[in-house]
C-alpha cells in the first residue's frame, strides 16, 4: 500500500513539521510496516508553469520528426512574451495546455534547464512528460496534456502536486484494513493521539424496492451487495489533476474517469468496487457459484474457464464477472474515445467470502487490487458507505444524476464478541497496563468494551483478524508500545544437553575436517541425467526417487538419493576454478520413497496406491496412531556422510615427494567416521555404480547381531569420471550415518595395560594374489590367541622372487603377556599357530621356508 | 695382588724419582691441552693413561721399592695420575661441549620453510555457526529438537495456524512433493499433502506432541523455499528456531531470552527491539532486531561514518517471534489455559552474512574450498 503523505493529511491533523520519516518510525512502532519513503519531485526547483501551444513548426530534415514551438506561459518566464520550445513529443496540437519547464529550473535527478541551441533553434525551456517530472512512468512516455480549465502561468508544481512523500507499507496477511488511505489513517491517529476523520462516515440513503435488482444464489460467498445506479454521465469528463496525481502516487494507472473514481474510492475505503455499463447488463445482475466449464473472458482480455467453485456475478446471458476478482470484458465502462461513451453505470459494492476469492485467485493465477483485499479481509460494512462515496464523486465530476433506487442484499450476521479477562494482556506481556488502559487502547482501535474483570469486547467490522483473546492483547501491547516491554529471563529446567546421536554428528564433521576434508553444503535437486552419468542400473534403488510438483529446474526434479551428485558438483567446480587438490565432504539427508512393496520395480509398481499424508483436524491433539500415519506416508530420511577426493593427498614440497588421493583414503575416510561412533567397520570388496569395479570396497558394521551394509568406498568408474567431467582417478565414500548409530555397542571397555615387556616376531607370509589382506589378517589373529597384544601390516610385496600371481605380506606380531615376561620360546610359538592358521584358512605360505 | 717384593734395589727405579713423576704428568696436561678435537684427546688418553703409558708403567714400578719408600712414592704417583685424570676430564667436557655446539649449528634449519603437506579441512561456516547458536541455549538448559525435511504440510502449516487459502500460507513459495493419484498418476498439486519445510517451525510442533510440558527446545535447521539463487536469495538454506512453553511465560521474557543470545553472541552491551508483525503461529507477533554490532547506531544520521553492515539503519533485522499461539497449543494437545510459550525463529545464512561480511549468497551455497577453509573447526 503506497500512501501519499499529503493524502494521509486529510484525515489526520498530523503536525505541519511532521516528515514522511517521522511518520515511518510512529507507524513502524504500531505494527505497519512502511518500508521506504519515497520523496516525489525530490531536487524539484521552478519555475514550472502551465502552457498554451500557440504554435507548432515541423522542423524537417532530421532523423525524427522534430517540432518548433511557441507556448504562452503567462508571465511565468517574466516577460510574457510566448516562449520559444523545441519538442520532440508529438502527442499535442496546437490551443493544448502542457506543463513548460523554463531555464533555470532543476529537474528531479538533478537535471539543471538552461536555454540551449538545438536542431537549429535555441529551446528556452521543455514541455514536460511525466517521468520528467518523476511523477512515475506512464509507459506512454508522451508529454503531459492538462485539461483546458488552467490558466497559462499557473504554478505547475504546486498544480500537480509534484512535491510529496509516499510511504511503501508492506501489509502482513491480517492487516487487510490497512490497504486503504482510512485504515492507514486510523492507526496514524492512534500512533500521534491526534483525532481520526473517518471517510466512511457518510449518509447513506436506506435500501429501498427501486434499485438494480439483484439476486445473491450464495449468501455464504457473498454476504453483502449493494448496488446504485448513476444516469447521464459526461462521456468526455476527464478525471481531475489532484484525482490522477493521488491515484498515480498510490501506483496505479489513471483509465477513465468511472474507472478511477472505483479505484479511488476502493484505495480510500478499502472496499472494492465494480462498474457497469448499465446499456450492456441484460436483466439482473446475480451471484452464484459458476457451473463447471463455462467461459468468461475477463478486462484482461483473457478467456478463462471456470470452475464450479468460483464465485460470479452474472446477468441474463451469463456471467459477467468473476467476483471480488475481476469484472468481464463485456460489461466493461467505455471510455469516449470509443463507441458513444458510457452514461450510464451500475456500481457494485458488494463482500465477498476470503477464502473463496482466494481460491479463484490462486486457481486462475489472477491477483488483483479487488482479490488482495478481500483475501484479506475487507470492512463488510463499508458497502453502502463506499457505493455513497462513488456516487457522489460520479455526480460531482461526471455531471451525473444519481437514481433514487437502492439495492442493499445483507445476509443476517451478529457483531463479534470476545469475552477477555481485563489482565490477560499483563499477563500475556508480562507488565501491569491495568485495566483502564487496557479498554481504553481497545477503544482506539474501533473495540466496544464492556465488563470490568471480565471483558466483553466486540470488535469493529473492519478487524476480522480479531478473533481471541491473544489477538486483543496484541493490539494493547503494540500501542503501548512493544519498545517498552521488559527483558526478564525464564528459568528452564536443567537440560541433558545434546543427546548422543547429535554428539555424534558434530564429532564425525569434526573428524572429517582434522583429516584435512572441507565440507561442502549441496542442494539436493537431482535429474535423470545425473543418476545415467552415474552409471546406476536401471533397476538400481537409487533411481526411484521422490519428486517435486515444483521443481525450480526440469532438469532437476527430484530430491537426491546419494550424497554424491552435489558434491561431485562442487569437486568439478572448485577444479574448474583452479583448485585441484580437494578432499571435500557433506553430510545431510537423501530421500527415499516409503517401500511401496516392491523394492525397485520402478514407477509403474506404484499403480493403485495412493501417496498421501492426510490433513489431520487442528481443533485438538491428533491421536499418536494419526501422527504415525502421518509419518508413515513422508519419504525415509536417513543421514549420510560422504567424501569426495581428487588430486593429491599430500602435497610435494621441500620435505619430498606427494602423493595423489586414492582409493585407500576414500575407505580411511569411512573408518574415521566409524571410530567416531567406536565401530570398525569391515570392508569386502564389491562392485557398485559408480565405483571402479576392482577398486569399490563395501562396508559393514554389526547391527544387533548382524552385518549390516553401511556404505561404500573406492576409486570412481573411469566412464563416470569421464562423463561427469571430474579430475581422473577420483574417489568417493558414501555411508549412512543412521545405520552406524545403530552399531555403537555402548560405553566403551577400558583396555588393560601390561607393564611386562613386549615380544616382537615378524612373519612374511606368501598367499595368491586374490586372496584379500583381511583374511590372511584375521587368521593370524584368531591363530595368535590372546598373547597378541598387536598387528601391523607393514608391507606388500610382489615380484619374481614371490612367484606368478602371488603377493608376500609381511606383519609385525606384538606379544605379551598380562602377568610375566613372556619367553622367546612363547612368543614364537604363539607366532606359529597364528601362522599355521593363515595357512590353513588362505593357503599362505611362510616367505623363506 | 702379588706378593711383596723382597728383593729390590732403589738406586734403579729412576722413574719414580719426584721430578721424573712431575714431568711425566706435565707432559700429559700439556697433550690434553693440546688436543684439538675429541679424537685427539682419545688419542692422549691412550697415550697418557693407558696400560703402557709411563704413569701406568711408574706405578707398576712401585712394588718394587724398599717398604719404606713405597708410600711415598705411592702417594707421589697416585696423586699426578689423579690430577692427570682430572685434566683429562676437564678436557674431555670443554671438547664435548665444543663440538655439541658445533653440531647444533650446523643441525640448524630454516623455521621459516612453509609446511602444507595434507591441506587443513574445514567445517561450513552455516553448520558451526548453527552450532554455536544452539550452544548458547543448550548451555540454557534447552535442549536440541530436529525434524524431517519432507515434512507432512500439516506440521509446516496446518499445525502452526496457517489455515488452508489463507495468504500467509502463499507468502512462503513452497516445493510441493509429487504424489500419486488413486490411478497411479503423479498428482500436480498440493494433494500429497508433503512439502518440504518452508521454515523449521513444524519442530515446534513435533516438539510439543512429543514432550510434555515445560518445552525448552531449539531447532536448527534446513529449509527450502522457490527461489531462485541468485546474490541475496537461495532455494535451500538454515533456519534455527527456538521454542519455550511453560507456566506463565511473557513476551518480556522472550525479549529477555533474545537480549541474552545477542549478548552471548555479539557481545556483553548488545540488544534487541520488537516491531509488531504477524505470523499465523505466533500471537502477538514481532519482528526482532539488534542493534548492529558493527556501528552500534552511530551510523544513524551520520553520512561521514555510513556502515555496510546495518545500512546506517543502526539495527539489523534478525528474524520473527512472538507469543506461541494457543490455537498451536490446541493443535499439539497443550492446554492453553495452562501454558503459555514463546518462540523466534532466524535466517542462519544472513547472520553468517552480517556477522561475517560474506557479500554474495552463492559463496555460501558453492562448495568452493577456498571460501570455507578459513572458517576451520569452530566459528
Amino acid at each position: 500500500m503506497r500512501v501519499p503523505l499529503s493524502w494521509l493529511r486529510e484525515y489526520v491533523d498530523l503536525p505541519a513539521t511532521e516528515t514522511g520519516r517521522d511518520v515511518q518510525a510512529k507507524l513502524v512502532a504500531v505494527g505497519l510496516e512502511v518500508e521506504t519513503v519515497e520523496q516525489t519531485g525530490a531536487g524539484l526547483k521552478g519555475p514550472l508553469a502551465v502552457g498554451q501551444v500557440l504554435t507548432i513548426e515541423e522542423l524537417e530534415g532530421f532523423k525524427k520528426p522534430i517540432r518548433f514551438c511557441t507556448v504562452d506561459v503567462g508571465t511565468a518566464n517574466g516577460t510574457g512574451e510566448p516562449q520559444e520550445i523545441v519538442c520532440g513529443a508529438r502527442n499535442f496540437s496546437v490551443g493544448d495546455k502542457v506543463v513548460v519547464v523554463l531555464p533555470g529550473a532543476v529537474l528531479p535527478g538533478d537535471f539543471a534547464i538552461a536555454a540551449r541551441k538545438t536542431y537549429g533553434k535555441t529551446s528556452h525551456g521543455m514541455i514536460c512528460s511525466t517521468d520528467e517530472l518523476g511523477m512515475g512512468d506512464d509507459g506512454t512516455h508522451g508529454i503531459i496534456v492538462l485539461p483546458p480549465e488552467y490558466e497559462p502561468g499557473t504554478d505547475a508544481i504546486e498544480l500537480l502536486e509534484l512535491v510529496d512523500e509516499v510511504l511503501d507499507i508492506a501489509v502482513t496477511p491480517d492487516r487487510g484494513y490497512a490497504l486503504s488511505m482510512r485504515g492507514v489513517a486510523r492507526e496514524t491517529a492512534v500512533a500521534y493521539g491526534l483525532p481520526l476523520r473517518d471517510p466512511a462516515l457518510l449518509d447513506v440513503p436506506a435500501p429501498n424496492a427501486y434499485g438494480y435488482p439483484v439476486k445473491v444464489s450464495d449468501p455464504i460467498g457473498c454476504g453483502n451487495f449493494t448496488a446504485r445506479t448513476v444516469t447521464g454521465l459526461r462521456p468526455e469528463a476527464r478525471s481531475p489533476i489532484w484525482m490522477q496525481r493521488r491515484l498515480q502516487k498510490a501506483g496505479m494507472r489513471t483509465v477513465s474517469l468511472a474507472v478511477d473514481i472505483t479505484n479511488y474510492v476502493m484505495l480510500e475505503l478499502g472496499q472494492p468496487l465494480h462498474a457497469y455499463d448499465r446499456t450492456r447488463i441484460d436483466g439482473p445482475i446475480g451471484v452464484r457459484r459458476a457451473e463447471q466449464g463455462e467461459k468468461l473472458v475477463t478486462l484482461d482480455g483473457v478467456k478463462r474457464v471456470l470452475d464450479a467453485q468460483d464465485l460470479v456475478i452474472t446477468d441474463d446471458r451469463g456471467p459477467i464477472g468473476l467476483a471480488g476478482v475481476m469484472g468481464g470484458a463485456h460489461t466493461e465502462i467505455a471510455d469516449a474515445a470509443e463507441d458513444a461513451g458510457t452514461t450510464e453505470v451500475v456500481i457494485e459494492a458488494a463482500h465477498f467470502d476470503a477464502i473463496s476469492i482466494a481460491r479463484t485467485a490462486r486457481r486462475h493465477k489472477l491477483s488483483s487490487e479487488a482479490s488482495r483485499r478481500f483475501e484479506r479481509g475487507v470492512d463488510p460494512q463499508a458497502a453502502a458507505a463506499a457505493a455513497q462515496r462513488t456516487v457522489d464523486l460520479l455526480v460531482l465530476l461526471a455531471g451525473g444524476t444519481a437514481e433514487a433506487g437502492v439495492t442493499e442484499f445483507s445476509a443476517p450476521s451478529a457483531p463479534h464478541t470476545i469475552a477477555m479477562p481485563a489482565d490477560h494482556p499483563d499477563k500475556v506481556a508480562g507488565v501491569s497496563y491495568g485495566r483502564e488502559t487496557v479498554v481504553r487502547r481497545l477503544q482506539q482501535v474501533g473495540c466496544d468494551v464492556y465488563g470490568q474483570d471480565e471483558l466483553i469486547v466486540t470488535v469493529p467490522s473492519w478487524r476480522p483478524d480479531l478473533a481471541a483473546p491473544n489477538d486483543l492483547a496484541e493490539e494493547v501491547i503494540r500501542l503501548e508500545g512493544y519498545e517498552n516491554l521488559p527483558s526478564t529471563l525464564p528459568t528452564p529446567p536443567s537440560g541433558r544437553g545434546l543427546t548422543d546421536r547429535q554428539r555424534l554428528h558434530r564429532r564425525i564433521g569434526r573428524a572429517l575436517a582434522g583429516a584435512g576434508y572441507v565440507e561442502a553444503l549441496s542442494y539436493p535437486f537431482i535429474g535423470d541425467a545425473v543418476l545415467d552419468q552415474l552409471g546406476l542400473d536401471a533397476d538400481d534403488a537409487r533411481r526411484r526417487t521422490v519428486k517435486l510438483v515444483n521443481p525450480l529446474s526440469d532438469e532437476e526434479p527430484a530430491l537426491r538419493t546419494t550424497l554424491l551428485p552435489g558434491l561431485l558438483g562442487a569437486l568439478r567446480r572448485n577444479d574448474g576454478r583452479g583448485s585441484h587438490d580437494l578432499a571435500l565432504f557433506e553430510t545431510g539427508l537423501v530421500f527415499l520413497p516409503q517401500a511401496p512393496g516392491l523394492a525397485g520395480a520402478g514407477e509403474t509398481a506404484l499403480a493403485g496406491e495412493e501417496t498421501k499424508a492426510v490433513r489431520l483436524p487442528v481443533d485438538r491433539r491428533p491421536t499418536d496412531e494419526e501422527i504415525a500415519g502421518l509419518d508413515a506416508a513422508l519419504p525415509r530420511q536417513p543421514r549420510r556422510a560422504a567424501v569426495v577426493l581428487a588430486g593429491a593427498r599430500e602435497q610435494a614440497g621441500w620435505w619430498g615427494k606427494g602423493r595423489p588421493a586414492d582409493w585407500a583414503d576414500s575407505v580411511e575416510a569411512a573408518r574415521t567416521i566409524a571410530r567416531e561412533a567406536g565401530v570398525e567397520p569391515t570392508v569386502r570388496a564389491d562392485r557398485h555404480a559408480p565405483w571402479h569395479p576392482g577398486r569399490c570396497a563395501a562396508l559393514y558394521v554389526t547391527v544387533n547381531g548382524e552385518e549390516t551394509l553401511f556404505g561404500h568406498a573406492g576409486e570412481l568408474h573411469p566412464r563416470v569420471i569421464k562423463d561427469l567431467h571430474l579430475p581422473e582417478r577420483s574417489c568417493a565414500m558414501e555411508v549412512e550415518l543412521d545405520v552406524l548409530e545403530q552399531a555403537v555397542d555402548g560405553a566403551l571397555q577400558a583396555p588393560r595395560i601390561s607393564t611386562f615387556p613386549v615380544a616382537t616376531q615378524d612373519v612374511a607370509l606368501v598367499v595368491a594374489e586374490d586372496v584379500p589382506a583381511d583374511a590372511v589378517e584375521r587368521a593370524l589373529r584368531d591363530g595368535a590367541g590372546e598373547l597378541l597384544e598387536s598387528l601391523r601390516l607393514f608391507d606388500v610385496f610382489t615380484g619374481d622372487q614371490i612367484g606368478e600371481g602371488r603377493k608376500s605380506l609381511a606383519y609385525a606380531l606384538r606379544f605379551r603377556a598380562a602377568d610375566r615376561t613372556l619367553t622367546v620360546e612363547e612368543a614364537s610359538a604363539a607366532r606359529d599357530t597364528a601362522v599355521a592358521l593363515a595357512a590353513q584358512r588362505t593357503g599362505a605360505v611362510l616367505r623363506g621356508a | 695382588m702379588s706378593a711383596p717384593n723382597k728383593s729390590y734395589d732403589p738406586v734403579e727405579v729412576e722413574a719414580l724419582k719426584p721430578e721424573e713423576i712431575e714431568r711425566l704428568r706435565d707432559e700429559a696436561f700439556a697433550a690434553f691441552a693440546a688436543a684439538g678435537d675429541l679424537d685427539a684427546l682419545a688419542q692422549a688418553k691412550t697415550a697418557h693413561t693407558g696400560g703402557t703409558s709411563p704413569l701406568s708403567l711408574a706405578n707398576r714400578e712401585i712394588g718394587a721399592l724398599p717398604p719404606q719408600a713405597k708410600a711415598e712414592a705411592g702417594k707421589r704417583v697416585g696423586q699426578a695420575r689423579g690430577a692427570v685424570s682430572k685434566a683429562l676430564a676437564a678436557r674431555q667436557t670443554e671438547l664435548e661441549a665444543e663440538r655439541d655446539a658445533r653440531v647444533l649449528v650446523e643441525e640448524a634449519v630454516d623455521v621459516t620453510l612453509p609446511y602444507d603437506r595434507v591441506p587443513a579441512g574445514a567445517r561450513h561456516p552455516l553448520t558451526t555457526i548453527m552450532e554455536r547458536v544452539a550452544d548458547v541455549f543448550v548451555a540454557m538448559g534447552y535442549e536440541i529438537a530436529e525434524g524431517p525435511e519432507a515434512e507432512a504440510e500439516w506440521f509446516n502449516f496446518d499445525a502452526l495456524n496457517f489455515v488452508p487459502d489463507h495468504p500467509a500460507r502463499q507468502m512462503q513459495d513452497t516445493f510441493f512433493v509429487q504424489g500419486t493419484t488413486p490411478d497411479g498418476k503423479p498428482t500436480t498439486g498440493d494433494e500429497s499433502g508433503i512439502v518440504l519445510r518452508t521454515h523449521t517451525s513444524p519442530v515446534q510442533a513435533r516438539s510439543l506432541l512429543s514432550r510434555k510440558p515445560p518445552v525448552y527446545v531449539v531447532c536448527p535447521g534446513r529449509v527450502y523455499r522457490t527461489d531462485e539463487l541468485d546474490a541475496t536469495h537461495t532455494p535451500v538454506f538454515h533456519q534455527i528456531e527456538l521454542l519455550a512453553v511453560d507456566e506463565g511465560l511473557t513476551m518480556a521474557d522472550l525479549k529477555g531470552t533474545l537480549d541474552h543470545m545477542v549478548q552471548a553472541l555479539f557481545g556483553p552491551d548488545m540488544k534487541t527491539r520488537l516491531r509488531p508483525n504477524f505470523f499465523p503461529f505466533t500471537e502477538p507477533s514481532a519482528e526482532m532486531d539488534m542493534v548492529c554490532y558493527v556501528c552500534r547506531g552511530e551510523s544513524v544520521g551520520n553520512p561521514d561514518r555510513p556502515c555496510r553492515t546495518c545500512g546506517s539503519e543502526g539495527w539489523i533485522e534478525l528474524g520473527g517471534c512472538g507469543m506461541v499461539n494457543p490455537k498451536v497449543l490446541v493443535a499439539c494437545g497443550v492446554d492453553p489455559e495452562k501454558y503459555s510459550g514463546f518462540a523466534f525463529g532466524f535466517g542462519i545464512e544472513r547472520m553468517l552474512m552480517f556477522r561475517h561480511n560474506v557479500e554474495d549468497m552463492r559463496d555460501m551455497v558453492e562448495g568452493d574450498v577456498r571460501f570455507t577453509r578459513p572458517f576451520g573447526m569452530e566459528i
